[in-house]
């Protein structure tokens, strides 16, 4: 199936049929952990997306290389080692974003996600379609933790994107931006998700 | 394609070579970025300075004071600031562990009189929405232009005269003790160079 592969469909699986959050109901650690505003979810989804994008490539190169019995410690040194950068470089020159996402950057290596697409397609396909699958996954990621951040921040802070348009000592629901709040709404934009995309196909 | 075999030699040599570059490339990045995280540290806490500090014209980092305290894990750092030679205040960090996620880390700053001038939160991993709240506008002027020997900074709750963060008392609580601990070590720094010889 590898060479035949429609790309545009290859693409737009990973933000529809296939989205890793509200299909799949991968990486659930990050999607629940940072999406406490809009901005946190569009830059652990950028994070990400990155993290995968370079681990499909190096993984799909690699792959005819790599004994099947060692695949998995391989292809998590891989993405270990890209995510340190990526964690490096968040430092360097975006401190702001290093602090908001604390912990949750180290955590990208064992977002599911990113192992999954390694092991269930970058190893099993050619070049192209490994970044056309990444890219596709990584935006459906994106997309999901922007707006379930977007949702929990609107409801939660009365703000988005830190533009406020209520007063600052009005009474939100502080619900959704704890712990519980993130599985509510979460649960609730699956539902809607779902729902319009079954009546799209 | 045909996939190499999982023998020993095959599995040790792969991993190996992998290891390595993923090695090698992680030093290079790391010393790359080695002098922008640096920077990006120093800017930080010179803004924090500036923030906190009465108007100054000297350059309080490279003069900047460590005390030892039993309290505090690490050092307290105090940064002096002069204007054309007087002292005009400094600014003193403070922590505390006691958070509601662990440590709450603040920079203080005073007027030569001990009145705060400023506060700024370094550090912190409070709950989103409610102790990060402590950034904002609204809980911080509570403590400008308040000295701390006649202001008491715990919560309310406790006898203290801080107005508490709705939901976030923990957090209040740490952020009362790492300013109290600031302002303690100024009070000790200040002592020490009343003589105008300094």
């Amino acid at each position: 199936m590898a060479e035949t592969l429609d790309q545009k469909q290859n693409f737009l699986k990973g933000i529809i049929k296939e989205n890793p959050v509200f299909v799949m109901l991968l990486g659930m650690c990050p999607t629940l952990g940072v999406t406490s505003s809009a901005f946190n979810g569009l830059g652990m989804g950028v994070a990400t997306l990155f993290v995968l994008l370079m681990s499909n490539i190096v993984v799909s190169l690699i792959k005819s290389q790599v004994p099947s019995k060692v695949r998995i410690p391989a292809f998590i040194v891989i993405i270990a080692s890209f995510v340190t950068v990526v964690e490096m470089v968040l430092e360097a020159y975006i401190p702001f974003l290093y602090e908001q996402l604390g912990i949750f950057i180290p955590l990208i290596v064992v977002n599911c996600l990113i192992l999954g697409r390694a092991e269930a397609f970058a190893s099993k396909n050619n070049l192209t379609s490994s970044v056309v699958d990444a890219l596709g996954m990584g935006m459906g990621f994106v997309i999901a933790l922007t707006a379930l951040g977007a949702i929990r921040e609107i409801l939660g802070n009365g703000s988005i994107f830190e533009f406020r348009f209520v007063p600052e000592d009005a009474n939100t629901l502080i619900l959704f931006i704890l712990p519980p709040g993130a599985f509510i709404a979460l649960a609730y934009l699956a539902i809607v998700f779902n729902r319009l995309t079954r009546k799209m196909a | 394609m045909k996939k190499k075999e999982s023998t020993l030699v095959n599995m040790v040599v792969v991993l190996f070579i992998i290891t390595l570059v993923a090695g090698l490339t992680l030093g290079y990045v790391n010393d790359v970025t080695l002098e922008p995280k640096a920077r990006a540290r120093l800017a930080k806490k010179v803004s924090a300075l500036k923030t906190v500090l009465p108007t100054f014209d000297n350059d309080p980092v490279p003069e900047m004071v460590r005390v030892k305290s039993e309290l505090a894990k690490d050092s307290i750092e105090i940064y002096p600031a002069f204007r054309e030679g007087a002292f005009a205040g400094a600014a003193v960090t403070g922590a505390s562990e006691r958070g509601y996620s662990g440590l709450v880390k603040l920079m203080v700053g005073f007027q030569p009189d001990g009145t705060i001038n400023n506060i700024e939160v370094l550090e912190q991993k409070e709950t989103p929405g409610l102790g990060t709240k402590m950034k904002g506008e609204k809980f911080l002027q509570q403590f400008r232009g308040k000295d701390p020997s006649a202001f008491n900074l715990k919560v309310e709750k406790d006898g203290g005269q801080v107005d508490a963060l709705a939901g976030a008392t923990i957090s209040t609580r740490a952020f009362g003790e790492a300013a109290q601990q600031a302002y303690d070590a100024f009070v000790a720094y200040t002592d020490t160079i009343t003589k105008p010889d300094k």
